[in-house]
């Protein structure tokens, strides 16, 4: 199976995070709902796909596409 | 009286309308100071709970967690670890929002773990409806073993309930709701048995951060080498751990006593969205939003600031007709009165420029600016949450290196503090004003532009240009490691309340005044002095050496009086400082009157028009009250060359536009980069920089 980063959803698609390495993540993304499990959706992108404003566990964040390459996940929509 | 009084600690995530509930409880009986040694702002206030009891209200910056990553949060885990703290609450107030319960929850399982006695208060509560959102409140207390008070800040629904809860305090469970030891049993056994009387959360916190508490100290814990031996990368994943606790915790009690139906949510973010974050239509109404604020601020402020100008103008005549002449009189009116109207003219502009940054703050559309310029921004080193910087640094550069502090990444945020004071502050606008009216031509250029109007549209221009070429240039230069970690909440659009852009206005202008009042006041009243004093022979009998050297000339009283002033003047202390740099000015045009100016520009900017006036007027004794202007363009070298010419005079601009002359912006630097090396690098950099285009200018000019 293909994977995929939160960095490959299209506007508007939906993922399941699955995993990410701990080290890379700042603290706040994690306690803002970035954990394993929780959904997440694209919900527009800024010119060159950097960054990406998405909606995660209810939240609505922007984060920079280097740090959403780190994060895999399932897409199901 | 402070017998009674609760001591109430106002804790919550950024964008839960926290602000409006503490400027609901406390009215205008706030008051605004500093954390000692540090510039986060400490905003407490005084809340009427009954006859006999009061409380003081603390609001503790917005934090996402007790797990804090900058300047402004670590103030509130310092205050809540601290049981000796003079403001040590007594009750917690945790204020979160409807629609982003979950999260805000994490914060307040955090600081019931502190076993401070917690209120939680919901805010927003009238949005529930058009959000489809339900809560059952006594299913949640329960649940959370807190007390909830549902709260509308913008119809003041609820207040009432909070200040009930506050009266009956006493009845708040204090318990933890979560057990974080079990993130590591055996790593939290072994800190108990060490420290059997603290509670562990209190140590898994003071070992996750840099903070002291009470009785045990940071550095008590490193000696017990076997807590240190955790690598930050395994405390890191129990951190990780503990957010998974925490949100499985609360996941539990919103599924019991919390419902959302979205079929019934109304969906105005994603309209909104849709244009204001547009890849074309978000820039082009960000740029139009731009326009019109710098409109505003030159534009819309000119008959205000004219009044400030004339009334003081008048002033100053008034007290000088009135008081009898004397030295109490000139310090009075030339530095005095003078120097407090040169700080009010900006008054107008700073009044503008902050309505404007608090309305687009407080209706969340700043965070879509930070989302549509990270990019372009990082191209020269510096982040989306730099443009707030460097548009308030239009005003001031103080509150703008301030407003840095939320920019997570170093090396960014130390590139947006360096290049900052390049942007044209308000404190440049007099010294342009004047400049430009004695040296550039009022006329047309180009058939529709007036000569002067577009001169100073080029200073801001290039002010703007020289941060962003300084930031692309430092950015190659400076090496500095740092991650990014860059998380921006884009937070629901609201309506602006007018009471909390109103009380922000009110609170930064407030202390723009006094800060930078009492400089220039303490300057005016410094340089006077300088200037009617002096060493030696020359200065005490000026008068007799003047009239010895004239004795054979015809001479009126008023040309006698004059020349003998200029003298004094000379050989005044000031005149002596500004006589000992000429050399090095003079190749830039100026004499050493003008070097005065620029001595003591170097307290501040806005100094100039004053210390001018002062000088100008102690160096002739006419008694018409002519306009510095006026005076400026008569200025004439000994040789009869005019002083103010095109060249001197754009070569001014330039040494002004570049010059890194502000001392409270350097004390902020230092205070903010926690060194001396970088408001070093400003001063002699942007000086540098000044010195050589000033040189060109007036070499190639002249």
């Amino acid at each position: 199976m293909h994977t995929h980063s939160i960095a490959t959803l299209q506007k508007g698609e939906i993922g399941i995070i699955q995993d990410f390495d701990i080290e890379s993540i700042p603290l706040k993304l994690i306690e803002m709902g970035c954990l394993p499990g929780n959904t997440v959706k694209l919900v527009q992108y800024a010119p060159f796909h950097d960054p990406l404003y998405i909606n995660i566990n209810d939240s609505f964040v922007a984060i920079r596409k280097e740090i959403a390459m780190q994060i895999s996940i399932v897409k199901i929509v | 009286m402070s017998t009674n009084m609760l001591k109430v600690a106002l804790i919550g995530n950024p964008n839960t309308g926290k602000t409006s509930v503490f400027n609901h409880l406390t009215g205008l009986h706030q008051h605004v100071g500093n954390y000692p040694g540090i510039t986060v702002e400490k905003k407490t206030g005084i809340c009427k709970l009954s006859q006999h009891q009061k409380a003081k209200i603390i609001d503790l910056p917005g934090t996402y967690s007790l797990n804090t990553s900058s300047l402004d949060e670590d103030v509130v885990i310092e205050l809540l670890m601290n049981k000796n703290n003079e403001d040590y609450p007594d009750v917690a107030i945790v204020v979160s929002e409807v629609e982003n319960l979950k999260r805000n929850l994490l914060l307040f399982t955090q600081i019931k773990d502190l076993e401070i006695p917690t209120i939680l208060v919901i805010n927003m509560a009238d949005r529930m409806e058009l959000k489809g959102i339900s809560i059952n409140v006594s299913v949640l207390e329960k649940e959370l073993n807190t007390k909830i008070a549902l709260v509308s800040s913008r119809t003041k629904e609820g207040i009432e309930t909070i200040l009930e809860l506050l009266k009956n305090h006493k009845n708040l469970s204090s318990e933890s709701c979560i057990d974080a030891t079990q993130i590591d049993k055996n790593y939290f056994e072994k800190l108990k048995t060490t420290f059997p009387n603290q509670s562990l959360y209190k140590l898994w916190l003071a070992i996750t951060h840099d903070v002291n508490f009470g009785k045990i100290e940071k550095n008590e814990l490193k000696e017990e080498t076997s807590f240190v031996t955790k690598t930050t990368s395994e405390l890191k994943k129990l951190q990780h751990r503990e957010t998974i606790i925490r949100y499985k915790f609360i996941n539990d009690a919103l599924k019991k006593g919390y419902k959302v139906d979205k079929t019934k949510a109304t969906d105005l973010r994603s309209k909104l969205d849709r244009v204001l974050t547009h890849r074309i239509f978000g820039y082009v109404i960000f740029f139009s939003l731009l326009l019109l604020i710098f409109q505003a601020i030159f534009d819309w402020t000119t008959v205000p600031m004219e009044f400030i100008d004339s009334s003081f103008a008048s002033l100053g005549k008034w007290v000088r007709s009135t008081l009898e002449p004397g030295d109490l009189t000139d310090l009075l009116v030339d530095g005095v009165i003078a120097g407090i109207g040169g700080v009010l003219i900006f008054v107008p502009q700073i009044v503008f420029l902050f309505i404007f940054i608090s309305v687009l703050e407080e209706s969340g559309y700043m965070s879509r600016v930070v989302f549509l310029m990270d990019r372009i921004m990082r191209r020269f080193g510096m982040s989306g949450k730099s443009v707030v910087p460097l548009v308030s640094g239009t005003a001031c550069a103080i509150p703008a290196i301030m407003a840095t502090r939320n920019i997570e990444n170093w090396k960014e945020r130390l590139i947006t503090i360096l290049v900052t004071p390049f942007t044209t502050c308000s404190a440049r606008l007099p010294v342009y004003a004047i400049l430009i009216a004695v040296v550039i031509p009022n006329k047309k250029v180009l058939g529709i532009f007036n000569a002067q109007g577009l001169t100073l549209m080029l200073l801001y221009v290039l002010g703007f240009a020289s941060a962003i070429i300084a930031a692309y240039i430092l950015n190659k230069i400076v090496k500095v490691k740092s991650k990014s970690y860059f998380v921006v909440e884009m937070p629901n659009y609201k309506l602006p309340m007018f009471k909390n852009v109103f009380i922000n206005v009110f609170e930064k202008t407030k202390s723009f005044i006094f800060e930078a009042g009492k400089i220039i006041l303490a300057i005016s009243i410094v340089l006077w002095f300088l200037a009617s004093n002096g060493p030696g022979e020359k200065f005490t009998n000026g008068a007799a050496i003047v009239k010895n050297e004239v004795v054979n000339q015809q001479l009126s009283q008023s040309e006698l009086d004059n020349k003998i002033a200029s003298y004094k003047l000379e050989h005044s202390y000031i005149g002596i400082v500004g006589k000992t740099i000429e050399p090095v000015i003079k190749p830039l045009g100026y004499d050493w009157k003008i070097g005065i100016a620029l001595v003591t520009s170097f307290a501040a900017r806005e100094v100039f028009v004053g210390t001018l006036a002062t000088i100008y007027s102690v160096g002739s004794s006419s008694d018409e009250e002519e306009t510095i202007k006026d005076k400026m363009r008569q200025e004439v070298y000994a040789s009869g060359g005019k002083v103010f010419t095109l060249a001197s005079g754009i070569s001014l601009l330039l040494f002004y536009a570049f010059s890194m002359q502000c001392m409270s912006t350097l004390a902020i630097v230092k205070r903010e980069t926690n060194s001396w090396k970088w408001p070093l690098v400003q001063l002699f950099g942007m000086t540098a920089i000044a010195y050589i285009t000033a040189l060109l200018a007036f070499q190639f000019l002249k």
